[in-house]
């Protein structure tokens, strides 16, 4: 179909190109058999050339540069896991050095704490025996303190009784026979 | 005004480059072309430099890398990669070629039919000649497929064996075909803007909204269609390829 048009057109063409001083009588442009040498000639340098730039050049460009891009992102994914992994390693030697360092606030705590214990009730244990000793003292202090007085009161008792035999009878009595009475009342 | 569809095919010889036996090699505005499309390539390729972080340039570049790479690994496999280089150069450059001809005044160099032949004639040359290279004579078993009745097998064989002489004038009048329909009907319609308009005056003017509409849309389908037709040209070398590779499928 496409050669039957050219061809209805073919005289026009022809004349057009005959004008303007290339030739090739008018026939359909695709078919005309005496472009095809300069045609496969010119295709054959410049693909071969093409091929040449693609293959040694453009290729090996292009796809090194695409490699260097997955390379430099395979590359920083797994710089940015590795530190990942040492703040993780960081992190949990952190909560372990925590831990510990609290079961050892702990136990010094405890420990002063039963140190302070054992001061405290050693300074009572002191304090009361100071505080026993003392009472002891005073206790001593009071007996003989009423010892004396005791002593005292049997002479008050037994010159009271000879002045009252004295003013009732006029008569003074025998000391001895007094101090017998005083002490057989002071016991009864 | 008349409409001259063809005129953009013309082959104009801008100078003489010697004498094959009585064959005139010329430099001719095709060749100026395929100079182009292995510039604009080289451009896009080397000079987009290799940041970490891609520029503009550098992007297409390595989308380009990708996509046709991505296309060789799932059709051909991991093998197929060898032929990189190859599919990477016919991809480009039929892919630019088909772009930059889209450019209006610009010459197409796939709409040319020996150029679409010299490609796939060396795509059907590189899978026969590796598939024999790497598999010997197990290369022909992709004529004998897994399966069949063998009553029915040398009808199969025979069908296998003509398709498979037949892909090269497939692989190659369908890129032709379409870049010169595409670049045809363009040339046509966007001939009607300026024909109304010339002959009809105002009403002309009205009247050629329509065809300027076309005109548009068809554009940009044939930007697809430049892009496509690179892209079936490359997969479908890859499957060709493929069966170099793995004869057994």
């Amino acid at each position: 179909m496409a050669e039957s048009h050219g061809g209805a057109k073919g005289p026009a063409a022809g004349a057009h190109t005959g004008a303007d001083g290339s030739h090739h009588g008018g026939g359909f442009p695709p078919f005309e058999s005496s472009n095809y040498a300069s045609q496969l000639v010119s295709l054959a340098i410049f693909f071969v050339l093409l091929y040449v730039i693609v293959s040694k050049l453009a290729l090996p460009k292009v796809g090194g540069a695409i490699e260097a891009r997955q390379n430099k992102i395979e590359g920083d994914l797994a710089e940015a896991q590795k530190l990942k992994d040492q703040s993780d390693a960081a992190l949990k030697a952190y909560e372990t050095e925590l831990a510990s360092a609290r079961t050892r606030a702990q136990a010094i705590g405890n420990e002063s704490r039963d140190k302070a214990n054992a001061q405290a009730e050693a300074e009572r244990k002191t304090l009361e025996e100071q505080l026993a000793a003392k009472l002891a003292g005073a206790e001593k202090t009071i007996a003989s303190t009423r010892a004396t007085a005791m002593s005292n009161v049997r002479g008050i008792a037994a010159d009271a009784a000879g002045q009252i035999v004295q003013q009732l009878t006029g008569v003074v009595p025998d000391a001895a026979s007094v101090n017998a009475a005083v002490d057989a009342s002071l016991k009864g | 005004m008349k409409i001259d569809p063809i005129h953009q095919f013309n082959i104009e010889p801008l100078f003489t480059l010697g004498h094959i036996g009585n064959h005139t090699i010329a430099f001719t505005n095709s060749s100026l072309y395929m100079l182009v499309a292995v510039a604009v390539i080289s451009i896009l390729m080397l000079a987009s430099g290799t940041q970490l972080v891609p520029g503009r340039l550098q992007s297409v570049a390595e989308i380009s890398y990708e996509f046709v790479a991505s296309t060789i690994r799932s059709t051909a496999g991991a093998e197929g990669m060898k032929f990189f280089p190859l599919i990477f150069s016919l991809f480009m450059f039929i892919c630019v070629s088909n772009l930059v001809g889209i450019i209006p005044y610009t010459f197409t160099i796939s709409s040319h039919l020996i150029v679409t032949a010299a490609l796939a004639l060396l795509v059907f040359f590189t899978v026969l000649i590796y598939g024999v290279a790497k598999n010997g004579l197990k290369f022909f078993s992709i004529f004998v497929p897994h399966g069949v009745p063998g009553y029915i097998l040398p009808l199969v064989m025979f069908i296998e064996i003509l398709s498979f002489f037949l892909r090269p004038v497939s692989h190659s009048v369908r890129l032709f075909a379409n870049m010169l329909a595409g670049h045809i009907a363009l040339k046509v319609f966007a001939g009607f803007v300026a024909m109304l308009g010339f002959s009809l005056g105002a009403l002309g003017w009205v009247g050629g909204v329509l065809p300027l509409a076309l005109t548009v849309a068809l554009y940009a389908l044939e930007i697809l269609v430049a892009f496509l037709q690179a892209y079936v040209f490359a997969i479908l070398t890859c499957i060709y390829l493929n069966d170099a590779i793995h004869p057994g499928h």
